[in-house]
């Protein structure tokens, strides 16, 4: 694994991808949305073997377009629903639509990684990351790795094969930017003005379940409050904590967090 | 209100003593008169899903208590909203087994078992929505396209019949509607390429009377509002209940949309009689009128609410109108003896029209483009196919809809759920989800119209969306729910919260309301159980 910083968030894959696909790739006109769904049929169906960065088979690196031979669109979309016999990769039963869709995001991710290393990109290293995430960076203050660490935040053994490097990076530079639905923070304040705060797990027109800093379950009826409501992401940013290195390190050790075997 | 009371329990009891089982349609047209029964999936031919009683009032509702629980066998939504006929209540156990209850124990009398064909498979669940009652049959469309006539003394089969092909995709989800010796039914399925069709059935022997194709054939009119061949492909489904009126002798029934759903570029032209209502001779099945509320739609804007009829006063006078709360965003009130448009107003943060020409034919403003267009509402829509309810005491049509739902709409693709928490596009589940949305991401709300203006009265606010339809009351009362697995009495002049019970599933039918021994009950079906509730 060698992610690389960037400043390229996922967003940009879109516009990316208007202005550096292919020609040939004309089947229909892809759109942001089209990579979007590109990215979530890459991730339920290619990243259990190829990883989320599309680099875990060897001489294939997905994620920044690089294969065995010069292969087209047509020829990945071709081996996408046919697969390759006498390989493991299997045939699969996605419509030729499906699979321009996988190949569009493919096309947009390594747009935008050779646009990040045209910019300086920096490699980072797992090992001097994992020390970052247990001591200078406090990641375990609010998450846990393999047991260790609190349950407050994300659970992170297997994050590096769900989520791919920039996604990584953008959450530990902008975390606020895309809080995923399942990780928003709640505050509430009593009658008494003491104040909870907390990952929301569920709520609804009356009450609120949520898992306190204390990791305690927690159940509130509204009309018991003073107040209510959502709270930023207690995730620092670290932009300005970190350097642009450090910053890299602890992206390669998230990455190569993979679940145990 | 206590003297009414008195009187609609006097009133119960005599008609226990002294009716036998058989329903003739001069009951069903009359259903008002007998509310200790509810003998059509929203009450009355007009749909009104408003109950005479009035024992339960907002004084006393706070005591209501749970009388009984009835645990269907079954994993699929339920939607069905039961019948009660003399202390015996129907219900549909998902997909199409018909269950009889003692209305006053939840206490199974028996069981009619049907095991639908394997190519019976629904788009968006295998659910139903209910059966009716003529005589002593009982009537139940099914997922693989069939009617079944059932007695309803004994659950045996009477006769079966082939509504549709299943194998071409069609199937049927809703409650038949009775009118006259015939039972009526609409065949589902317009996210494939059927074309759909509403059918007449003599109730005696199952043979079929009359058919109304949703398309009309090549020559007919209206065939030119479909590019090509694209017609005999273009679904027009047919999947919620009817309403009638025996003044006009009219039969309403709201389509669905145009196959394919979201994506015009096949079908040009506005698509006749998809996402519309139609009206037909109750006995020959020719169309009297229509009313598109949709033309050419590429948003799976279905029109297959429920039709609400209300008399009303409009601009000073008494006026005959079906009020409809549309999936567009749209609330509509139109003259149901003519389909003159006579209003239309969002109910909901809608976008993708700015108004009307004088026929009522929609400007529409917002098309789907291959860059995405964010278009409101959600391609669930402001309501899909919750039934709503008017009560004659306030004047007032309630809806439960969802408010600040959007989609975008890629040209010649499946919209999506615009905002972070795609989850919210999920069909109706059975059990509760946990749920994170925000304050600026959709919700569900139960509100109140005032039909002239269809201004908003009042409005309660829930936090997660609700495929519940609602119930009112003659003791201005409003019963709903939601996916949140409440359910909820609602103040229908002030919308105040009155009383609410955590059922554990989602609610995702419509409540009613009927009496035995005397007590009025509200039932509700929620995750893949029915409640009944009364006061102690």
């Amino acid at each position: 694994m060698r992610p690389t910083t960037s400043i390229l968030m996922r967003a940009a894959l879109g516009l990316l991808l208007a202005l550096l696909a292919p020609a040939r790739f004309i089947a229909q006109h892809e759109t942001a949305a089209d990579v979007l769904d590109g990215e979530r049929a890459y991730r339920q169906t290619c990243a259990n073997c190829h990883g989320p960065d599309g680099d875990v088979i060897t001489g294939i690196d997905l994620g920044r377009g690089q294969f065995r031979r010069q292969m087209s669109d047509d020829d990945l979309v071709r081996i996408i629903r046919t697969g390759i016999a006498g390989t493991p990769m299997p045939p699969s039963n996605m419509t030729v639509e499906q699979a321009q869709k996988i190949v569009a995001y493919l096309r947009a991710r390594a747009a935008s990684v050779r646009a990040g290393a045209g910019r300086g990109a920096v490699r980072g290293d797992a090992a001097r990351g994992q020390a970052i995430f247990e001591g200078k960076g406090g990641c375990l203050g609010c998450h846990r790795v393999n047991g260790a660490g609190s349950g407050i935040g994300p659970e992170l053994s297997r994050i590096g094969a769900v989520r791919g490097a920039l996604e990584i990076e953008q959450s530990l530079v902008d975390p606020n930017v895309d809080v995923q639905a399942t990780n928003r923070f709640y505050r509430v304040v009593m009658r008494d003005g003491s104040a909870v705060t907390g990952r929301l797990l569920t709520h609804d027109t009356f009450t609120i379940q949520m898992l306190d800093l204390s990791e305690r379950l927690r159940s509130f009826n509204k009309s018991d409050l003073r107040e209510h409501g959502f709270a930023a992401s207690p995730m620092p940013s670290f932009r300005d904590r970190l350097t642009s290195q450090e910053i890299a390190d602890l992206i390669g050790y998230l990455v190569s967090l993979r679940g145990r075997s | 209100m206590r003297l009414r009371s008195v009187g609609i329990l006097v009133l119960v009891v005599a008609a226990a003593a002294t009716l036998g089982a058989q329903v003739s349609f001069d009951r069903l047209l009359n259903a008002n008169r007998e509310p200790h029964n509810w003998l059509s999936y929203s009450g009355t031919t007009f749909n009104q899903r408003y109950s005479e009683l009035t024992q339960i009032t907002p004084a006393n509702v706070k005591n209501l208590q749970l009388q009984w629980v009835w645990q269907a066998r079954s994993l699929e939504k339920f939607e069905a909203t039961p019948l009660v006929v003399d202390g015996v209540m129907y219900t549909v156990e998902a997909p199409n087994n018909i269950v009889a209850l003692d209305a006053a124990t939840g206490r199974p009398f028996w069981t009619f078992n049907y095991t639908p064909a394997p190519e019976g498979r629904p788009c968006c669940g295998r659910v139903n929505r209910g059966v009716a009652i003529l005589g002593n049959t009982l009537y139940m469309g099914t997922i693989d396209a069939h009617l079944i006539a059932v007695d309803a003394r004994s659950g045996q089969l009477i006769w079966n019949v082939v509504v549709a092909d299943a194998k071409a995709r069609y199937s049927i989800t809703h409650n038949p509607l009775i009118v006259k010796d015939k039972v009526i039914i609409g065949t589902g399925g317009g996210d494939g390429p059927i074309r759909g069709y509403i059918s007449a059935f003599d109730a005696k022997s199952g043979k079929e009377a009359w058919r109304f194709y949703t398309i009309p054939a090549a020559g007919e009119p209206g065939n030119d509002t479909w590019a090509g061949d694209s017609w005999k492909t273009g679904g027009a489904g047919v999947w919620n209940a009817g309403a009638y009126d025996p003044e006009t002798n009219l039969v309403y029934f709201g389509t669905g949309n145009p196959a394919p759903d979201w994506d015009g570029r096949s079908r040009l032209g506005d698509n006749l009689y998809s996402d519309s209502v139609v009206a037909l001779d109750a006995d020959t099945g020719k169309l009297k009128w229509y009313y598109q509320f949709t033309p050419h739609d590429e948003l799976d804007y279905d029109s297959t609410q429920v039709p609400t009829l209300a008399d009303v006063q409009w601009q000073g006078r008494a006026r005959k109108v079906m009020l409809w709360a549309n999936r567009n965003g749209v609330m509509y009130v139109l003259d149901r003896t003519t389909g003159e448009f006579l209003k239309g107003k969002p109910f909901v943060k809608t976008n993708w029209l700015d108004g009307f020409n004088a026929e009522g034919r929609p400007n529409r403003v917002k098309f789907p483009t291959p860059e995405g267009t964010l278009i409101h509402p959600h391609v669930h829509g402001g309501i899909n196919w919750a039934p709503t309810a008017f009560s004659p005491r306030t004047g007032w049509y309630y809806v439960a809809s969802w408010e600040n739902s959007g989609t975008v709409a890629v040209e010649g693709q499946f919209p999506r759920a615009a905002g972070p928490n795609n989850r919210q596009t999920a069909m109706g589940q059975t059990n509760l989800v946990p749920f994170y949305n925000n304050d600026t991401e959709p919700y569900g709300v139960v509100r109140a119209y005032d039909p002239a203006t269809l201004d908003k009265k009042w409005e309660f606010r829930m936090t997660d969306i609700t495929w519940g339809g609602v119930l009112a009351t003659a003791s201005d009362l409003v019963f709903s729910g939601g996916r949140e697995g409440y359910f909820l009495a609602l103040d229908a002049k002030t919308g105040a919260l009155l009383w609410r019970a955590s059922v554990g599933g989602q609610v995702n039918a419509g409540a009613m309301s009927y009496a035995v021994n005397g007590r009025q009950h509200v039932a509700i079906a929620a995750g893949n159980t029915l409640f009944s509730y009364a006061l102690p």
